[in-house]
C-alpha cells in the first residue's frame, strides 16, 4: 500500500522531507520508525492525517504520516 | 538594603522612594503588577486617563545568577481590552531593576502640558527630564542615543511611535544584550507609557548587587535548576530552531489559522517553517541560537539578516510569524522579517498588528499575500499616523469595526494568536477565560493538546480542556511572578526536580520556606485578584466567551467548530 510519509525539524537530515513509500498491509508506525533508523526515544509526536496517533497504530492505503521530533515553543 | 517602590507623578512631575508594603514584600513580576494595579487603580477608570497607573516590577528572582531568571513584567488596565493586563519580556532591564534595590516603579497622573519626558532610575531614585530629541522617533534610535548619551550598559524601555500615538497595540520595548529591543508586546502598555508622557526610562543598576540570604543552598539549588532546563529534549530543540519549529506541527494537526481564521492549514508553511527559517539564517551568516536575556540557558531566540547578511531582526517567533504570514496568507519570510523590524521599531505588537491586517485583508484593504502593502502601509501610514494608520494599530477589532467584518478573531478585543481554538480545543478555553483577553501565554494547553509534554489529552474533543487549561493558567501566573521565562515550563511539567530546585531559589533567596502548595496558592490569588479588578471594570461571564463564527465556521481540515457552552466554559472559575 502507498502511504505519504512526512518528517520535521533534524529528522529530514540525510533523509527526506515528504515521500510517497510502499508498505506491506498492517505496517505500523513503528516499522516505519524502524525502517528509517529514527531513534524511537527522540520522537515527540505521531500523527496519522493530523490526528495525533500512537506509535503501534496501523497504517492504510493512502495515509499520510507525519513523525516529529521532540519540540516546543509557544 | 531592604527593596524600595520607586512612585513616580507624572501630575507634578515629583518621585518619591518607599518601603515596600509588608501585603507586596511576596511578589514579584506579575504578581507584584498585578497586586499593585488591583490595589491602587480605580477599575472602571479610562485606561489612557490620569487615574491609570503603569507598573514595573522584577521577578523574584531577577538579578540573581537563576537561569533564566531575567524576565520584566508590565502592569496596568489595558487600553486594548479594558481588563487588567501583564505583559512580559526578557531584555536586561528586569536585572538592572533588581540590582538597584527597586521592588517597583509605579508611574502615575498625567502631564497637564504638552511635554515629554524621560526617566532616569539608579540606587538614589529617580529622575525626570523633559525628551524632545527623541519625539517622533523608533525604538532603536531611542536604544542607540540613550546608549551614547549615558552608556552601552544602560538599561532602556521606551516606545515607539505607537506609543505616542497612544495606538492601542503599541508596546513597550526593551533595550536586550545586543542593544536591540524585546517588547512587553500585548495589551496596549505602550499607549499608557504614551498617555503618561513618558517616552524612555533609563536604568543604571550603580553596580550593586542582589541580596542573596543562603548563597550556597542558592547555588546548589540553581545547579539543579539549569540542569533541569538543559537536559529537556524541548529546550535542545528551541536552541536549534526557536519557536518557530511550530509552523510545521500546528499546521499539520490543522490548527494554524489561516487567512484571517478560514483555514486550519497554509499551502506556503515550509516557506515560513523553523526549519526553512533555520537554513536561511545559516547561510546568511545570522546566529540560529541566541540569548534575549543574560543567564539564559535555553536560547530560543535568533538573529536573521537580510539577502545582504545584515542584521533584519531577532527573537524572530512562530507567533510574529504566523501573523505576519499564515494569517495574512504571506508566505515571504523576508517581507515577514522585514515587518517584525518595522514593528519593533514603531513599537506595535506584532500579533495584533498582524490579525489587524488579516482583518483588513477581509475587509478588501489589500489582497491576503500583500506582503510589500503590508509593509508600504506600516511605513507610510501607521508611522505617520494617518487615518488608515490608526485605524490598523489601534488593533483588530477596530479594523473589524471600521469596516464592517464579522470575522474577528478578538476576545476581549485582543486579537486570538497562533492556535485556532476549534482544532485546539484546551487552547480555546484559555483564550475565552484569561484574565487578559485572548493571550496563548496565559494556560499555554499546546504542550499537552500538541506536543506530548506533561502528558496528552486530545486537542479535537471537550474533556479535559478545562481542568488543564485552568492548572496551566495557575501555574504560569505563579511562574509569571518569578521572573523565569514561561519555556522553563516545559521542564517544570516533565522533570520532577525542576519546581522544587525553583522553589529553593526563592527561599534561598529571601531566606523564607515556600512550599509547592504555597506557590499554587500564589497562582491561584494572582488570578483571582485579577479577575475581581474585571469584575469591577464591568466585566462578566458574558465576555468570557469565543466570537460567534467559531461557532458557525467549520474549520477545515477537521472541519470542527467550537462547541463549548457558557456553563462549560464558567466552571473554569470553581476553584
Amino acid at each position: 500500500m502507498q502511504v505519504t510519509v512526512k518528517l520535521f525539524a533534524y529528522f529530514r537530515d540525510n533523509r527526506f522531507k515528504e515521500e510517497g513509500r510502499e508498505y506491506p498491509k498492517n505496517t505500523t508506525v513503528t516499522d516505519v520508525v524502524n525502517e528509517l533508523g529514527i531513534v524511537a526515544d527522540e520522537i515527540g509526536i505521531t500523527m496519522i492525517n493530523s490526528r495525533h496517533c500512537d506509535q503501534d497504530a496501523a497504517l492504510k492505503e493512502g495515509d499520510i504520516l507525519a513523525i516529529f521530533p521532540v519540540v516546543g515553543g509557544g | 538594603m531592604a527593596d524600595k517602590i520607586y512612585r513616580i507623578n507624572m501630575s507634578d512631575l515629583s518621585t518619591s522612594l518607599e518601603d515596600v508594603p509588608a501585603d507586596w514584600a511576596g511578589h514579584g513580576g506579575r504578581g507584584l503588577t498585578s497586586t499593585i494595579v488591583a490595589a491602587e487603580v480605580e477599575p472602571t477608570c479610562h485606561p489612557l486617563g490620569p487615574n491609570n497607573k503603569l507598573v514595573v516590577a522584577p521577578g523574584l528572582l531577577s538579578g540573581t545568577a537563576a537561569a533564566n531568571s531575567g524576565r520584566i513584567s508590565c502592569g496596568a488596565k489595558s487600553p486594548l481590552t479594558g481588563t487588567i493586563k501583564e505583559s512580559n519580556s526578557g531584555g536586561t532591564s528586569a536585572q538592572i531593576l533588581a540590582r538597584m534595590g527597586c521592588k517597583a516603579v509605579i508611574i502615575e497622573g498625567q502631564p497637564k502640558d504638552d511635554k515629554w519626558y524621560s526617566i532616569h532610575l539608579n540606587p538614589e531614585g529617580a529622575t525626570i527630564s523633559e525628551e524632545t530629541e527623541l519625539i517622533g522617533k523608533g525604538n532603536f534610535a531611542v536604544v542607540d542615543t540613550v546608549g551614547g548619551r549615558l552608556s552601552e550598559s544602560t538599561g532602556v524601555i521606551s516606545i515607539g511611535q505607537g506609543g505616542e500615538m497612544q495606538m492601542a497595540a503599541a508596546n513597550i520595548s526593551i533595550k536586550d544584550p545586543d542593544g536591540k529591543v524585546r517588547s512587553c508586546g500585548r495589551g496596549g502598555l505602550g499607549a499608557v507609557m504614551g498617555s503618561k508622557k513618558v517616552k524612555f526610562i533609563s536604568l543604571d543598576s550603580g553596580g550593586q548587587k542582589v541580596d542573596i540570604a543562603d548563597t550556597d543552598k542558592f547555588r546548589e539549588a540553581n545547579k539543579t535548576f539549569t540542569k533541569a532546563l538543559v537536559d529537556h529534549p524541548v529546550s535542545q530543540a528551541l536552541g536549534q530552531y526557536g519557536t518557530n519549529v511550530l509552523v510545521n506541527v500546528i499546521n499539520e494537526a490543522g490548527g494554524l489559522p489561516t487567512r484571517n481564521f478560514t483555514s486550519g492549514q497554509f499551502e506556503g508553511h515550509e516557506q515560513i517553517s523553523g526549519e526553512t527559517m533555520h537554513d536561511v539564517i545559516v547561510e546568511r551568516g545570522g546566529k540560529p541560537k541566541h540569548n534575549c536575556h543574560k543567564g539564559c540557558v535555553i536560547q530560543c531566540s535568533q538573529i536573521y539578516n537580510d539577502l545582504k547578511k545584515e542584521h533584519k531582526t531577532s527573537g524572530f517567533e512562530y507567533e510574529s510569524i504566523w501573523a505576519l504570514g499564515a494569517d495574512c496568507g504571506v508566505d515571504n519570510l523576508d517581507n515577514i522579517a522585514e515587518m517584525d523590524h518595522l514593528l519593533d521599531d514603531i513599537g506595535l505588537d506584532t500579533i495584533e498588528t498582524a490579525v489587524a491586517f488579516g482583518v483588513a485583508m477581509e475587509a478588501g484593504v489589500l489582497e491576503f499575500g500583500d506582503g510589500e502593502g503590508m509593509i508600504r502601509i506600516t511605513k507610510d501610514e501607521i508611522t505617520n499616523g494617518t487615518a488608515l494608520g490608526r485605524i490598523i494599530g489601534n488593533g483588530a477589532g477596530n479594523v473589524g469595526r471600521t469596516y464592517g467584518v464579522t470575522r474577528v478573531p478578538v476576545v476581549k478585543n485582543q486579537a486570538i494568536p497562533a492556535y485556532d481554538p476549534r482544532a485546539i480545543k484546551g487552547i480555546g478555553i484559555t483564550y475565552a477565560t484569561s484574565t487578559q483577553g485572548a493571550d496563548h501565554t496565559m494556560g499555554y494547553t499546546i504542550a499537552t493538546n500538541i506536543l506530548n509534554v506533561g502528558g496528552s489529552v486530545d486537542p479535537l474533543t471537550k474533556e479535559g480542556q478545562v481542568e488543564l487549561s485552568r492548572n496551566l493558567q495557575i501555574a504560569t501566573a505563579a511562574i509569571d511572578s518569578t521572573g523565569m521565562c514561561l519555556f522553563i515550563a516545559f521542564a517544570a511539567l516533565d522533570d520532577e526536580t525542576c519546581l522544587p530546585a525553583l522553589i529553593d531559589m526563592i527561599n534561598a533567596r529571601f531566606g523564607i520556606g515556600l512550599t509547592a502548595d504555597d506557590v499554587t496558592n500564589l497562582g491561584k490569588t494572582i488570578l483571582k485578584t485579577e479577575h475581581k479588578f474585571n469584575q469591577a471594570a464591568g466585566f462578566s461571564n458574558g465576555e468570557d466567551r469565543l466570537p460567534e463564527f467559531f461557532n458557525l465556521e467549520p474549520l477545515p481540515p477537521h472541519n470542527m467548530v467550537w462547541d463549548f457552552s457558557g456553563e462549560e466554559i464558567d466552571t473554569f472559575w470553581d476553584f
